[in-house]
């Protein structure tokens, strides 16, 4: 079966945002950001931790009202049509999202249910998502006992059977072994060939969102430093600089903005569950 | 920036994608949340077993003990009669108590928020796990009626019985898994959870007809248990699971209490279900 985004020209600006904001309490989590991703780009948001990548995804998946500003995701405002929104996004969140008492197979059957998708076109495209992120054989069981990068790959197969027009990958890589993160990536670059998928990635691994992402934004102190391809950032710097030159330049060594005691205890513990 | 008049038109999708949502959606979406959380008990029915022990202590321990106290139990029917309905609407009451605890490790784990960014409306995600809380209620129920039976409790073993009794027990369970969830959505950690589960779940069991009828008690405290659901819920049981059974307050109320306050709740819960992914 086709897949009927792909009527659409490449350029289209799939996800906009204007002075989005969102403050907790005196902390400006992410402040007035400016961004436009077009149709088919992998785009990349790297930033020390607390930098509000997360806190973005969160306004642009409906997870979390903004405080100010607006957003556009597939051509629908977050804030009035978040249900609009929701049917035409995938989101792997960076924690733990599939359900580990439950199997392969039913996690995607209750993500098809959850998203409508047809009764009689489930089981076919349930199939396909396993075939496609390489884990027919591990289907039928329990998720508790997958490994890190199994799980991470079946999430991504969760937020995918509804074809979504843009897919936001939290960390996809955390906590994974270089093989593991090698193979979530095979899937993701995948993706974007087979289907002109739009990918927001928020990534702390430099060499990946390097190789993989067409464009990037640095975010700092929820604001966006700079844009532009992994080539032209990296060219501003020196002729053979790397994008962790680019961040130790444009960011600074600033990780000590630190993300909260809960934001820390979840990640690590999301952490572990992965590996 | 100058903001372009209205946002760009809507990129087209997939069919499901444009196509309203219908009723069947919705019924699906709730069905899929109690789908899961069967299917997480088929794999692992450890929870339902240990569970269990609580109705067959209260019915084995307290239950015989109490039988021999004379005044307690109300007219025609034997203590251990009367405190087996009592025993079934408080095992449903311990499940679903436990609703909220489990809504908050969902949200700490991740779990929670692949429900959250689904377009299912947030009150079918909130009825899908008031369904859920009643079907291992129900499991609690086969438990109680199995001892009882074993205790000779004169059950009423009609069909149209245990369908009101499913029907009772379908409801509380929905009613109070329902409440457990938005204690849930204010509280917010499990630490804090615990405390309040601890709390609440002691004077909704005894500020009820549960163990001892209302006649028994002071009037203010007749007055407290006349507000809870749980005392309506247990008249319920008590007029249709038991031979020779009587409502005092009438099936037809009994229901509408259970009813009502389950949709209240559930609208309630529906509006704040959304915190659970700040």
């Amino acid at each position: 079966m086709s897949d009927s985004q792909t009527n659409l020209p490449i350029g289209d600006v799939v996800v906009q945002t204007i002075a989005l904001t969102r403050a907790f309490g005196d902390l400006v989590a992410v402040d007035h950001v400016n961004l436009l991703v077009n149709r088919g780009e992998i785009f990349g948001l790297i930033g020390p931790n607390g930098a509000g990548k997360s806190t973005l995804i969160k306004m642009l998946t409906t997870l979390l009202p903004p405080s100010s500003g607006t957003a556009t995701v597939a051509g629908y405002d977050i804030v009035r049509e978040p249900a609009q929104v929701r049917r035409h996004i995938g989101y792997v969140p960076q924690l733990l999202s599939a359900d580990g008492s439950l199997t392969g197979y039913e996690n995607l059957l209750l993500s098809a249910r959850l998203y409508g998708v047809p009764r009689k076109e489930r089981t076919q495209r349930i199939n396909r998502a396993l075939e496609r992120m390489g884990l027919m054989e591990a289907a039928n069981r329990v998720v508790g006992h997958f490994s890190g990068g199994m799980i991470r790959r079946l999430e991504i197969a969760q937020s995918l059977l509804h074809r979504p027009t843009v897919l936001f990958l939290d960390e996809p890589t955390v906590g994974l072994d270089p093989g593991a993160r090698e193979a979530v990536w095979e899937r993701v670059v995948d993706l974007k060939k087979s289907f002109q998928r739009t990918m927001i990635v928020c990534s702390h691994h430099m060499d990946e969102v390097d190789e993989f992402c067409d464009r990037i934004a640095l975010v700092d102190r929820g604001r966006i430093v700079d844009i532009g391809t992994p080539w032209e950032l990296k060219a501003k710097i020196a002729p053979d600089a790397t994008l962790d030159d680019v961040f130790v330049r444009l960011l600074g060594t600033s990780n000590e903005v630190g993300e909260s005691y809960g934001d820390v205890r979840r990640a690590r513990r999301a952490a572990r569950e992965h590996g | 920036m100058a903001m372009s008049g209205g946002h760009a038109a809507p990129l087209g999708s997939t069919a499901e994608a444009s196509r309203r949502p219908s009723l069947a959606d919705y019924v699906t979406q709730t069905f899929a949340v109690a789908a899961a959380e069967v299917q997480k008990l088929y794999h692992d029915p450890f929870e339902l077993l240990t569970r269990a022990v609580q109705p067959v202590l209260w019915l084995m321990l307290f239950g015989v003990v109490m039988a021999r106290v004379h005044g307690v139990a109300p007219g025609n029917v034997p203590y251990l009669d009367f405190l087996a309905a009592g025993i079934l609407a408080q095992s449903a009451l311990f499940v679903a108590i436990f609703y909220g605890i489990a809504a908050i490790w969902e949200r700490d784990l991740g779990v929670l928020q692949r429900y959250l960014v689904s377009p299912a409306p947030r009150s079918a995600l909130v009825l899908g796990k008031a369904m859920s809380a009643g079907v291992r209620a129900l499991s609690q129920a086969l438990v109680v009626y199995i001892l009882a039976l074993l205790l000779g409790v004169g059950l009423d073993l009609h069909v149209l019985s245990i369908v009101g009794v499913v029907v009772a027990i379908l409801l509380g369970s929905a009613l109070f898994s329902t409440l457990s969830l938005i204690i849930a959505c204010i509280v917010r950690t499990r630490e804090r959870f615990m405390g309040i589960g601890q709390v609440l779940t002691m004077p909704i069991f005894f500020a009820s007809n549960a163990i001892y009828p209302l006649s028994l008690m002071p009037p203010w405290l007749n007055v407290v248990s006349h507000l809870n659901p749980l005392t309506y819920e247990v008249d319920a049981l008590r007029a249709l699971m038991l031979q020779g059974g009587t409502s005092d307050y009438g099936l037809a109320l009994d229901y509408m209490v259970l009813l009502a306050t389950t949709a209240a709740l559930t609208a309630i819960a529906a509006r704040m279900y959304r915190r659970m992914g700040y």
